[in-house]
């Protein structure tokens, strides 16, 4: 790490706003020694509660996000925000407008709002995402709370970096049949019908209320996180934990976000699955799969950039495509045949590897 | 590395400060930038100067575009500056002014650290462009 990223983490430890807004430009622009800073920042991480929020667009979240931060303020705790919207996928701009919606904590620098845009692919936005909320979580926040619209599977990864995930349900969000896809409903810890003043909310707890139920009797369904760990352990806490919250049953909170009514209940909620998650020991197995999804999100990206620098240098995708469309090879030929060498590479890091094993 | 030039994006905050209640030209402007692939936070309307500041610190952006019709920018965009100075983020933030804004003021704002002031009737595009070529590297 050189000396300028040196004393920006210094900054950010004690406290400084603009180091941490700095850092976290850094994280999103993957600036060069970004990762090295982030390295630092684990030693220092791990005493924030992290809050995913999530819901289809106009479901109320920054609303709600506002009134929450608000409540953590009136207790003394500090709040920081991560607040995620789509970028176009033409011209990769964005307009951020989560910010507008804050408007209770403006002046209070103890609420750190952060914006930002699903630039980048692949798993980047996750990725730059759990790095920003380790960024708030070394920077000494005491809650952080992760905001995304709940449109695609991209942004189910994202609350997952999570503790606790609460899905906004606004009422009348289609028949009860939607309570039964599959996707965004499954990865709530808690449930939110915002909106409660208006009309069809009671139908929609209901629904939830049925879904919910028959999750708990078959096992599947609402509050299930089955998340293949790819992790060897076996204590009976993981086998408990990675089926899912087992023992745990989403509850159904009703808040009117605007007004601020029943976001006491809604924080009350978020405590008791936090005590829950300590007490059952599905914490240290849900912050052990998430570090195994960054570890392979992390392989995954930079793997993907090798190889897109590798094409690049011989001569870039588009020659390849175009002999595609003259009809020369096929993508599946050139996919074998760009890897075959790293294939050939790997085998001898095995090989390596294990004769390193040999020897000690 | 292709990947990594990707991931660089200009980061704008489109503000509008103090009392007047008329944000068309902002939001002209953040469709236009966001257009241009820039990354926009507009801030909304009636924002204090230190909102404003706390903003664009917090999100770290490249520029500020200050959008002001009522006739307050001499007492507003200083306290604007002075905030920015405070947290160290003066000298690398492009600051721009645009709406109502008299001749007889603009060297006035310009001496207190806004780089460029466009008036009613400059073309988007001569707009991007400086923010294109005066965008701060960092």
């Amino acid at each position: 790490m050189d000396s300028d990223d040196e004393s920006l983490l210094e900054s950010l430890l004690s406290g400084e706003h603009r180091a941490l807004a700095r850092v976290i430009s850094k994280i999103e622009n993957r600036s060069p020694g970004y990762r090295d800073l982030v390295s630092q920042l684990y030693a220092h991480t791990g005493n924030a509660d992290v809050i995913g929020i999530t819901g289809s667009p106009g479901a109320g979240k920054s609303t709600l996000v506002d009134k929450l931060a608000e409540a953590y303020r009136d207790r003394g705790e500090t709040v920081g925000i991560i607040a995620i919207d789509p970028s176009s996928p033409f011209t990769g701009g964005a307009v951020l407008g989560d910010r507008i919606r804050m408007a209770s904590t403006v002046g209070d620098m103890d609420v750190f709002v952060r914006s930002m845009s699903a630039r980048g692919t692949l798993g980047g936005l996750s990725t730059a995402t759990a790095d920003a909320v380790k960024a708030m979580d070394a920077f000494g926040k005491d809650k952080i709370i992760v905001e995304t619209v709940g449109a695609g599977q991209n942004e189910i990864d994202i609350v997952r970096t999570a503790d606790s995930v609460a899905v906004l349900v606004p009422p009348g969000s289609g028949d009860d049949i939607q309570t039964l896809k599959a996707g965004i409903l499954e990865i709530a810890d808690i449930f939110v019908v915002n909106k409660a003043d208006r009309d069809g909310a009671d139908r929609t707890v209901q629904e939830l209320r049925e879904m919910v139920h028959i999750g708990e009797e078959s096992g599947i369904g609402g509050g299930h996180h089955g998340v293949d760990t790819g992790l060897d352990g076996s204590d009976a806490v993981e086998d408990d934990a990675a089926g899912s919250d087992e023992g745990w049953t989403p509850p159904i909170v009703e808040t009117v976000a605007t007004k601020g009514t029943g976001v006491e209940a809604f924080i009350d909620e978020l405590t008791t699955h936090r005590a829950y998650l300590v007490d059952s020991g599905a914490r240290a197995e849900k912050v052990r799969t998430r570090y195994a999804e960054e570890i392979r999100t992390l392989l995954r990206e930079d793997v993907h950039t090798m190889l897109e620098d590798e094409l690049a240098e011989s001569g870039g995708i588009d020659d390849l495509a175009e002999a595609v469309r003259q009809g020369e090879t096929d993508p599946y030929s050139i996919a074998t045949d760009v890897l075959a060498p790293v294939e050939a590479c790997l085998e001898n890091v095995e090989t390596d590897a294990s004769e390193d094993t040999d020897t000690e | 590395m292709s990947s990594e030039q990707d991931a660089e994006s200009i980061r704008c905050l489109v503000a509008k400060v103090g009392l007047d209640g008329h944000d068309r030209g902002a939001h002209v402007i953040a469709r236009a930038f966001r257009d241009a692939g820039f990354e926009v936070i507009y801030s909304g309307l009636h924002k204090s100067p230190d909102e404003i500041v706390q903003a664009a610190v917090q999100e770290d952006v490249d520029v500020l575009g200050i959008s002001i019709l009522s006739g307050a920018h001499d007492t507003l965009v200083p306290k604007i500056m002075n905030g920015l100075e405070e947290y160290g983020a003066k000298d690398d933030t492009l600051v721009l002014a645009g709406g109502v804004i008299p001749d007889e003021d603009r060297e006035g704002l310009l001496d207190d650290g806004v780089a460029a002031i466009f008036g009613p009737g400059t073309s988007i595009e001569e707009t991007i462009d400086f923010v294109r070529e005066n965008a701060p590297q960092r």
